[in-house]
């Protein structure tokens, strides 16, 4: 059954903006990106949406529905009271280029900042050998589509912009903890780094990272919480860290 | 201006346009919080009602000073003395540091009080009063990072705790094979405690979450297991255990004073 939404979608660029009111035909099952395509192809034509796998696989649809990061292509129309408006703008925490179109680079230059994984240097292409209990917590992390709606729901740069330069945000704190947890990669300081380089130590694991992932991705309680321990056994434990002086202690 | 103000991002004139209950959450966790310490800190300094044979106040116990009313000590052993630096303490202020260390650094609390105290964030989505936010990168909140001395703190004070529940099924002459309603709040007060302490995140990166190699590890890599299905319900751990000890020490109270009745059922 068709029915009629009122819809308040965000419209400008980096000078100046506003939210329109709209009203547009919706159908049974739809999700908003769906509603979004509609007043694109029947009432407002030059509507910027960035847009791909329709799937939620592609990450690239991430906008800001009634206040709340999503992927618009895997919100329902239906999960919303009928009556109630429904508010889409695009992320607040990334610079705006156009309408629900948002300019993402900060996360691409943290990913570059991050070190590749490192496996030992006499390992060769094919040789490599893990058992699965070894790699199922990195697994959980590379189920990620960075679709970088925890990284715009992260306060410490959402409502802090200078900030961005020392926080990588969650999203790459999930990546170090794959490469800190993977079983074959070497590279000694990731714990050292991710403290001192990529701001582990901003997080006040308020978990809205964890909240917003589309993936379930417990982000905060097997990635940030466990880095965090890690980064305690290095710098603030004088036992660990005496302890891996006299014998050589695996995980520090 | 700066957060989701800042000038290169979308002019929203609004802090959120989070259309739920968003304020609920916050304000219910502070208001039981704050509850529970305004009632702790005026017990910790009523110095009264605190045992009553063989129920003693988990706020109380164990009691270390030689100003412990009769009976509230393990075997007479008072190491601390009544008078510390000229000031009559209350015993429950000598030890409580160590549970209240272990909570205010537990990584769910900090969740929950950072965001329902200090706002920051009130919501998820919700822009923060402060202008600046350094998180746990300097003195004092880098001190969360002592949360590890805490959680072993904790598991002596639940050594302790235990024991009183263990000697709670005496009947007030000291004969063993009684059981009364004060018996069970202390076990459920105690073992929700077990619990809250075997669930936190550095119990569960202390027996195995520090490995890289799990399959060299298998006794700790089952551990880690457990422990990891215990740490999905960290949160709920926290608060049941909260309202436990809470009620332990209105019970003792109550008990104390004779407005309760401890009933035994043998």
């Amino acid at each position: 059954m068709a029915r009629k939404l009122n819809l308040r979608i965000w419209r400008g660029d980096s000078d100046s903006g506003e939210l329109k009111d709209v009203q547009v035909e919706v159908n049974e099952g739809e999700v908003v990106l769906d509603v979004i395509h509609r007043v694109q192809a029947t009432q407002i034509g030059d509507l910027a949406v960035r847009w791909n796998c329709k799937a939620g696989k592609c990450g690239s649809c991430s906008m800001e529905i009634n206040g709340k990061p999503r992927l618009a292509c895997m919100t329902q129309v239906a999960s919303y009271p009928e009556g109630e408006t429904i508010t889409v703008t695009p992320l607040r925490a990334f610079p705006v280029i156009k309408d629900l179109v948002t300019d993402v680079s900060f996360n691409y230059k943290k990913a570059m900042e991050i070190p590749a994984y490192a496996p030992p240097a006499d390992l060769a292409p094919g040789d490599a050998r893990m058992q699965q209990v070894d790699v199922e917590r990195s697994q959980e992390f590379r189920k990620c589509i960075e679709c970088f709606l925890c990284q715009d729901v992260c306060h410490v740069i959402r409502d802090h912009e200078e900030n961005k330069k020392s926080f990588a945000g969650p999203r790459f704190f999930i990546r170090i903890a794959e490469l800190d947890m993977h079983p074959l990669d070497i590279l000694k300081n990731r714990k050292k780094t991710a403290q001192e380089e990529h701001g582990l130590g901003m997080c006040n694991i308020t978990k809205c990272c964890t909240e917003v992932c589309p993936e379930h991705i417990r982000i905060t309680d097997n990635a940030i919480i466990p880095m965090k321990e890690r980064v305690v056994d290095i710098k603030y434990d004088p036992a660990r860290w005496l302890g891996s002086k006299i014998r050589r202690r695996e995980g520090l | 201006m700066s957060g989701v103000f800042s000038p290169t991002r979308a002019k929203i004139k609004e802090r959120t346009l989070r259309t739920d209950k968003w304020w609920l959450q916050p304000l219910v966790t502070f208001g039981v919080l704050f509850s529970f310490i305004i009632y702790a800190t005026f017990r910790a300094f009523e110095n009264a009602y605190y045992f009553t044979e063989p129920l003693i106040s988990p706020f109380y116990s164990p009691c270390l000073s030689e100003a412990c009313v009769a009976g509230s000590t393990i075997a007479g052993f008072t190491p601390v003395s009544a008078q510390v630096l000229n000031f009559a303490l209350s015993p429950a202020l000598i030890i409580l540091i160590f549970p209240l260390g272990f909570r205010m650094t537990c990584y769910y609390y900090r969740k929950a009080y950072y965001r329902s105290f200090w706002l920051s964030p009130p919501a998820c989505a919700v822009a923060e009063p402060h202008e600046k936010y350094t998180g746990e990168t300097r003195p004092p909140l880098i001190f969360q990072n002592a949360h590890r001395w805490f959680f072993y703190a904790g598991l002596v004070f639940n050594v302790f705790l235990t024991y009183d529940a263990i000697i709670s099924f005496k009947n007030p002459e000291g004969q063993w094979g009684h059981a009364s309603v004060g018996s069970l709040v202390l076990l459920i007060s105690s073992t929700l405690l077990w619990f809250y302490s075997l669930s936190c995140h550095t119990c569960r990166h202390t027996v195995g979450g520090r490995l890289k190699h799990f399959s060299k590890h298998p006794v700790r890599y089952k551990l880690w297991t457990w422990v990891s299905i215990l740490n999905h319900k960290h949160q709920q751990f926290a608060w049941y255990s909260l309202a436990a000890v809470a009620f332990a020490d209105i019970y003792v109270r109550e008990v104390a004073t004779g407005a309760w009745t401890n009933f035994y059922f043998f």
